[in-house]
């Protein structure tokens, strides 16, 4: 018959309720920086929000007024054309790479993206210049998307990767014992059945490359004026960031600060739509 | 739904025994008939009928074994299947005593009566009506009923202890008489045994429907 | 109610003989093995890696009939389950030698179209595996693989299967709704009319109600009992039970002392659980295994 100590008993719960304390004041620790940043964005950035901001072009120093219309455009243009090459090849490397993991090139299809997304993503950037912008011999949209699909590629490649291994081999099972094949089955039956992780992976990419102003300077370059050329040099709100940031004009610098909080806030209202049409299909789904 | 297949093959089971005790319950009509009017073919029919009596129940018998040992019947399943095991094997005995009044009808060859047959058809009619009760007892799941079917055995018993008393003064008057007198007692005594065998149903009737194990009435004859 | 005097007609004898003759022709008339063989399993080996899983399997699955595996956990059942439509293939690093015959033809050889194979031989699982998608589309999606595409074949296709699946009448007015949406016993239930959908003409069931609960595996019982006739059922099943209630043949499997599984004793189920003729199969069923 074992006694109950009741010293023992308290001392375990003393311990118990530290611990506890300890986990509060870590998770704590870890939030006043993101708070930190959105509520000092929001309060330099925020004070010189207007419609005007949104809808008009930049104005020289001095001038009151003036947006950043072309940078928005321009961001979307460039992220687009990112999305546009990193999403099918991440997805259906993914696919390849969660099918035949043990293979040669499953093997090196993951190392490969490894060290790929430890790359810095200035040197994306001077690689595109290098292999598109210098023989071209100017800037241009198409570069910067370049670029920034590099960057991308290894996010998506991995979180599609480890979503479709999630994926219960029960299911698969299930299509390949109808006689399909197994393209056919993780095209129809695993991507679906995975569909909530990939998005957000390919999330997780667009909110990374939203954000890079390295790259663009060696390939979007920057341009003050609206432009949808794919060809031709293009605003970034990341660039017009940095331009604005390092300018030693004090309006230029309250700009930057409403650049920064327009980014952040798109690039949050991106992710907040992509959470809810999840969402909606999981529950359309009855996976919840 | 779920048992639909088990519930059918329980279902086919009690269809045979209630075919099983239709047969039964004729023969103990065709003994007595047999006896009153000296009706060998119908004895020998008898004779040849237990034999088939006992293959049907051992189909019974054997049907009951592989629901037991294939559904795991439990609760009321179980208690229905033992009394439809238990229920065929009295069926099976009480033909078995049919039978003997068909051996007595051939033993006795031409040799007369002792005495016109009163009593004896009397007790045979006891018999076939408490037994066709004791199967519809069995088929509604009634107690009350398998229970009042079981008390009528004393009227069975009387009825032997004055067939018993009569032919005893028969014997005593002229002990010649006494084989005679004997095959008119060997059949009242199997006749008096059906009514114990249909006790039993009624006891199987009892412990099916309820779970209870309870013994009626255990007069002896004499 | 039955009336017993009124049955009793004075022809007994007469009826007794047909009784008794009735019981003649069952004898000779086995309804139970009165079936040709579907699928025959003929000295099969299978490795994974350098180990040996099944070592020298025979076994005959008779048409129309429902045959049970039975056997300890890690004996094979699964393995030999799985290689009757060639699942195995999926595994690497594996390894098979003997023959399967399907109606005679050997599906272990190399020209075999796989994918023909599981048409033929369909399967079900032990965990019910819907598809993420639309009832409908989860009973459509093997009709679809094979090229039906007119909306109304697959209409009719549907309701076909899901009521072989005795799930018609639960679903018919949420047919868009997501098969994810439906209870454990549901799904499974859906996942077999997901196989039937495909017509094919053995179905395989792994441990098909060990995820359900008593009801749920009654009623995939009771549907397998309507299934059969129609199509041959393989199952593999923990439950010997299930088994014995379920099953017109079993095969116990055992394995070896190098722990490979091989078939100790295959019969009629209420024979094999009634009166095995193997020690080892009295043992296993009695619990005095070991």
């Amino acid at each position: 018959m074992i006694t109950l100590n009741q010293a023992h008993f308290r001392r375990r719960k003393i311990v118990n309720a530290v611990m506890l304390a300890l986990c509060g004041v870590a998770t704590l620790l870890a939030i006043i920086p993101l708070v930190w940043i959105l509520v000092y964005v929001t309060q330099e950035g925020g004070r010189f929000l207007s419609v005007q901001f949104f809808t008009d072009l930049p104005t020289p120093v001095g001038v009151a007024g003036g947006g950043v219309l072309n940078a928005i455009v321009g961001s979307g243009i460039v992220i687009g054309i990112a999305c546009l090459i990193a999403i099918p090849i991440g997805i259906i490397a993914a696919m390849y790479a969660a099918e035949h993991p043990n293979t040669p090139l499953g093997i090196a299809v993951r190392f490969g993206t490894d060290v790929l997304s430890g790359v810095p993503s200035i040197v994306m950037g001077i690689f595109a210049y290098t292999v598109i912008v210098l023989p071209q011999k100017h800037f241009s949209a198409w570069s910067g998307g370049f670029a920034l699909a590099i960057i991308m590629t290894p996010i998506i490649l991995r979180t599609t990767e480890e979503m479709l291994k999630l994926v219960p081999r029960n299911l698969r099972e299930g299509s390949l014992a109808l006689g399909a094949s197994e393209w056919k089955t993780t095209l129809q039956v695993t991507l679906p059945a995975a569909i909530n992780g990939v998005v957000t992976g390919i999330m997780l990419g667009v909110a990374r490359v939203a954000g890079e102003a390295a790259p663009m300077i060696f390939t979007a370059f920057g341009n003050p004026f609206l432009s949808a050329e794919l060809d031709q040099p293009i605003a970034t709100l990341p660039h017009t960031i940095y331009v604005y940031a390092i300018s030693p004009y004090k309006d230029w610098h309250d700009k930057a600060w409403t650049t920064a909080f327009v980014l952040i806030a798109l690039v949050l209202g991106l992710n907040i739509a992509a959470r809810v049409f999840t969402a909606w299909r999981l529950k359309k789904m009855g996976w919840r | 739904m779920p048992r639909d297949t088990f519930e059918k093959q329980v279902n086919d089971l009690k269809k045979s025994l209630l075919d099983l005790g239709a047969l039964a319950t004729q023969t103990i009509a065709d003994g007595v008939d047999a006896l009153k009017t000296r009706d060998r073919v119908m004895a020998q029919s008898l004779i040849e009928r237990d034999a088939e009596i006992n293959r049907l129940r051992y189909d019974i018998e054997e049907r009951s074994y592989e629901l037991i040992a294939t559904q795991q019947p439990l609760a009321s399943d179980l208690r229905e299947i033992i009394a439809v095991l238990l229920v065929a094997i009295e069926l099976e005995r009480i033909a078995d005593h049919s039978k003997n009044l068909g051996e007595i009808v051939l033993h006795m060859g031409d040799e007369p009566l002792l005495k016109p047959l009163i009593d004896i058809p009397r007790m045979a009619q006891i018999c076939e009506s408490m037994l066709s009760q004791s199967l519809d007892a069995f088929v509604r799941n009634d107690p009350a009923l398998g229970r009042a079917v079981a008390q009528r055995d004393d009227e069975l018993d009387e009825l032997y202890k004055q067939i018993f008393r009569e032919l005893m003064t028969f014997v005593m008057e002229d002990p010649r008489t006494v084989t005679r007198a004997l095959n008119l007692l060997f059949a009242a005594h199997n006749l008096e045994r059906i009514g114990d065998r249909i006790t039993n149903i009624g006891e199987r009737v009892i412990y099916a429907a309820t779970g209870r194990l309870e013994e009626i009435n255990v007069q002896t004859a004499p | 109610m039955l009336n017993i005097q009124a049955t009793a007609a004075r022809d007994a004898p007469q009826r007794v003989k047909a009784f008794v003759r009735a019981l003649d022709d069952n004898a000779h008339l086995d309804e139970t093995t009165a079936s040709a063989l579907k699928m025959r399993v003929r000295a099969l080996d299978f490795y994974y890696g350098a180990f040996r899983a099944l070592a020298g399997i025979n076994l005959d699955i008779f048409e129309h009939r429902i045959t049970a595996l039975i056997g300890p956990s890690g004996c094979g059942k699964s393995t030999l389950l799985r290689s009757l439509n060639r699942m195995n293939d999926l595994v690497p690093r594996t390894r098979v030698s003997g023959e399967i015959l399907l109606d005679g033809e050997n599906i272990l050889a190399a020209n075999v179209d796989v994918v023909n194979i599981r048409r033929r031989v369909g399967m079900v699982f032990q965990r019910p595996n819907p598809f993420p998608k639309s009832i409908f589309d989860n009973v459509a999606y093997g009709p679809r693989l094979l090229g039906v595409t007119n909306r109304q074949d697959l209409d009719e296709i549907v309701e076909r299967s899901l009521r072989a699946a005795a799930l018609w009448d639960e679903v018919k007015d949420k047919l868009n709704e997501s098969g994810l949406a439906l209870s454990g016993g549901q799904q499974q239930r859906l996942c077999i009319a997901r196989a039937a959908a495909i017509e094919p003409e053995v179905i395989l069931m792994d441990e098909p109600a060990s995820a359900l609960d008593p009801i749920s595996t009654y009623k995939i019982e009771e549907l397998m009992q309507q299934l059969r006739g129609q199509y041959t059922i393989v199952i593999v099943t923990h439950n010997m039970q299930q088994a014995a209630r379920a099953s017109d043949f079993t095969a116990f499997m055992n394995m070896t002392p190098e722990r490979a599984g091989r078939i100790v004793e295959f019969g009629v189920t209420r024979e094999l659980f009634t009166n095995p003729r193997q020690k080892e199969t009295e043992d296993y069923i009695t619990g005095r295994f070991g």
